[in-house]
């Protein structure tokens, strides 16, 4: 079901944005260890690290494509899929799984058609889990776009999305 | 521009006298007449609607021109999460829970300026239903000792000063002036500090071989990757009393000779790390970071860096790889850290709890820290008191507490009536503990015995609902997802591990999937290359020991009897309790529940799902899990 924005958008985002890129990417030369912090940036900048990034920060850094590639695809910080809209994180820590989180995950999948790290055909929504969110006497808790809920029940879920368009 | 950096240098102190007098002005400004208004804005209390609150009290107080009677402040986190949002106001410290934005001009009006109390905003204790005022006499707080987080409610951990005028600062000075960097490592050692972080090596040894390892260039390190799931007590120390994290730094790094330190922290804390940055920058103002810090001729600066998300990334060696800015990937610890660490110098890297505890032995000496405690495990401990659990939240108590003290004084037991089955402490490399040995004293040594660990001080209660092989399923999954997949014992062995707990709990397990497990959690002791995958099957082994029989029922009964797992159970409607209400039809994602108006319902077991929402939606008991 996941899907990523076609060709043409990605590259017309790129293009409106190459300047930004660049800037982003030059206030990181000669600070090659803080390629994580960089990553981070672009992942905030753009809610994805887009592959011609990837390219050029090895590039301009000098910095094998290998280990960006590997850094990128290793932390679960980075997606390098587009997200849609609206990022939504279940916790999945361990007091939040014995209070039901596993459920919530549940029934996004059955409604919305996405798994975990997965997007919405519609863009609306991007399915992500946590290890832990560390609001564990609140389980089980969900961000919505930075917004934590807690004590979400699978029946309480719909009204909490319905916010979300 | 010229004007901001005159003002800035203005700030700088360049003696512990300039400290003092700064102290003393702070204090005297401070009205004690003033009633003092404390809103928790703290993560927890910020997900149950903490910043309406605090926004309401801002307006109230506007409208009511009260700026000079009352003193506001949204604070770090109070502890006791689950009664959010929570506001303590002073000076008899009156603890309102669950306030609403809508009870605020009922709480200026009554409380602030009457005295009077608002009673539907009390806790009542459920043992005795009796309503308490003040937040000392919480039965969930009674019990604590809050060396640590104590400072947490009092102050708002943005402003310096705040945390200048409870005493902040005074450690350093007292290192800085009085101490020389071997007595500040005696200090350390005689406290018996043990790393606050998991392992519980005993933090002045670490700072000693540290001291003594050869190299200009050292580190100074704080491990704020909180990742063991089910604990926040980072989170709520980076958030709500940073300097005490960054004092600590400092008189670690003036005792190994060291200039820059980095505090790594979990990219899913934003509040902490922006907290953390306020901190660092005000403390750089202020003279406590940077050159010549308090005129002492010793420099120091702190850098921050915000993890990827990856739980190995808390394992030391994996910490300094992602620090370095390459894959967080544990290496074979033949070479101490404490000689070739970060950009292979020398390295002193502590657990967030560890930093914050040197200012307070450095202040109250290492006699009386040592006092606290047991035989070999000092000082408080803070936990997670969380999953079923009537009082959740963070706890402060002193070692060797008993698991009962926890779990029933202070946490005030199971909810709803059920009973207690195990609790999990350590994380995924800990175990779960069994109802016999709820008295046992909780420290570093006693959990190790028990199959657990301390870990970080997770705590997660479970009852009679919690499947204890799901439990083992889950966190043998959470570590198959995190191993990062260098040494063969764990990447397989957590797959292979992964592959049986499944089976068992879908009703697919085979007798001799028990010995298999035991063999495999072998290998993984004796075989991976860090410490995530030398403990990894610690879940499975322990619930083997004193769960067997739930192993047992999955395998030969095909049943799950806490009825979780989802594969062995079947859901059914009583005719006798159903009043055809139609609540769990409407909510059932399926169809499957089908009945006449005012009529008993019946559930499709070919269509069901198992999702479990018609149990949770009905209101009279009607739907059985069996």
């Amino acid at each position: 079901m996941d899907t990523s924005l076609d060709f043409t958008t990605i590259q017309t985002i790129l293009e409106n944005n190459a300047a930004r890129v660049e800037d982003l990417i030059n206030s990181y030369v000669d600070k090659k260890e803080q390629l994580i912090s960089l990553l981070q940036d672009v992942q905030a900048e753009f809610n994805y690290i887009p592959q011609d990034v990837i390219v050029r920060i090895s590039q301009k850094l000098d910095i094998p494509l290998s280990q960006v590639f590997s850094v990128a695809t290793f932390f679960q910080a980075f997606s390098l899929k587009p997200r849609g809209r609206h990022t939504i994180t279940v916790c999945l820590g361990t007091a939040c799984h014995i209070r039901g989180g596993q459920r919530l995950v549940d029934k996004i999948e059955r409604d919305y058609g996405i798994k975990p790290g997965e997007t919405t055909e519609d863009q609306r929504f991007s399915l992500e889990t946590a290890n832990c969110l560390g609001c564990c006497a609140l389980g089980p808790v969900m961000v919505i776009n930075g917004k934590y809920e807690s004590k979400v029940t699978p029946a309480k879920l719909d009204k909490i999305l319905k916010k979300y368009e | 521009m010229v004007e901001q950096v005159k003002k800035l240098l203005d700030k700088r102190l360049k003696n512990v006298e300039e400290l003092e007098k700064l102290r003393q002005t702070i204090l005297d400004n401070k009205d004690a007449s003033r009633t003092t208004v404390s809103v928790c804005g703290g993560t927890g209390c910020r997900a149950s609607g903490a910043e309406a609150v605090v926004e309401a009290f801002a307006e109230e107080i506007e409208r009511l021109e009260l700026q000079v009677k009352i003193e506001f402040k949204e604070t770090g986190c109070h502890g006791f999460c689950e009664r959010g949002p929570v506001v303590v106001i002073g000076p008899k410290k009156i603890f309102y829970q669950h306030v609403q934005p809508e009870d605020v001009p009922e709480i200026i009006a009554e409380t602030v300026l009457q005295g009077k109390v608002v009673k539907r905003l009390l806790y009542t204790d459920p043992a005795t239903n009796e309503e308490i005022t003040c937040e000392p006499d919480v039965p969930f707080y009674k019990r604590q000792t809050r060396h640590i987080l104590g400072a947490n409610g009092q102050i708002d951990p943005t402003d310096i000063e705040q945390y200048i005028a409870v005493g902040g600062y005074s450690a350093l000075s007292t290192a800085l002036f009085q101490m020389t960097p071997e007595k500040i490592i005696k200090e350390v050692t005689d406290s018996g500090l043990r790393g606050r972080g998991g392992g519980g090596f005993p933090t002045g040894r670490k700072w000693q071989s540290c001291r003594r390892a050869a190299g200009e260039t050292k580190y100074v390190l704080c491990n704020a990757d909180e990742g063991d799931p089910g604990a926040y007590q980072d989170r709520s120390i980076l958030e709500g009393n940073p300097h005490s994290v960054i004092e600590g730094m400092i008189i670690g790094a003036y005792a190994i000779g060291s200039s820059h330190g980095f505090i790594y922290v979990r990219n899913e804390y934003p509040l902490a790390v922006e907290h953390a940055r306020t901190a660092i920058e005000q403390a750089m103002d202020y003279g406590f970071l940077g050159e010549n810090i308090l005129g002492s001729g010793f420099d120091f600066r702190v850098t921050i860096n915000k993890g990827g998300g990856a739980f190995v990334c808390g394992e030391s060696s994996a910490l300094i790889a992602s620090l370095e800015g390459k894959v967080g990937e544990p290496k074979d610890k033949y070479i101490h850290m404490s000689e070739k660490g970060l950009w292979e110098k020398p390295s002193l890297l502590n657990n967030v709890k560890t930093w914050a505890n040197v200012p307070l032995i450095i202040n109250r000496g290492a006699d009386w820290y040592a006092k606290i405690g047991t035989a070999d495990s000092k000082g408080t401990m803070i936990f997670s008191l969380v999953g079923k659990i009537n009082n959740s939240g963070l706890v402060e108590v002193p070692m060797g507490i008993t698991l009962r003290e926890m779990i029933y004084d202070i946490g005030g037991g199971i909810p709803n009536g059920k009973k207690f089955k195990a609790v999990q402490t350590g994380g995924p490399s800990g175990g779960c503990i069994p109802e016999q040995f709820l008295d046992t004293p909780v420290d570093f040594d006693e959990l190790t015995k028990l199959g657990s660990m301390m870990g970080s001080g997770g705590m997660i209660a479970m009852d009679e609902d919690n499947c204890m092989v799901d439990v083992a399923r889950y966190f043998i999954d959470f570590l198959k997802g995190e191993s990062c997949g260098k040494c063969v014992p764990c990447r397989e062995g957590l797959a292979k591990l992964s592959d049986i707990l499944n089976r068992i709990t879908h009703g697919e397990g085979k007798p001799e999937d028990l010995d298999t497990m035991e063999d495999l959690g072998e290998i993984l002791s004796n075989g991976a290359l860090c410490a995530l995958g030398r403990t990894a099957a610690n879940p499975v082994l322990s619930t083997l020991k004193y769960f067997k029989d739930e192993y047992l029922a999955h395998i030969n009964d095909k049943k799950c009897p806490a009825g979780v797992c989802r594969e062995l159970i079947e859901y059914s409607i009583d005719p006798e309790k159903c009043t055809g209400c139609g609540v769990c039809a409407r909510n059932c994602a399926t169809n499957a529940i089908s009945g006449e108006k005012k009529e008993p319902h019946t559930i499709n077991q070919d269509m069901c799902i198992k999702c479990g929402v018609c149990y949770d939606s009905c209101k009279f008991n009607a739907v059985i899990k069996s």
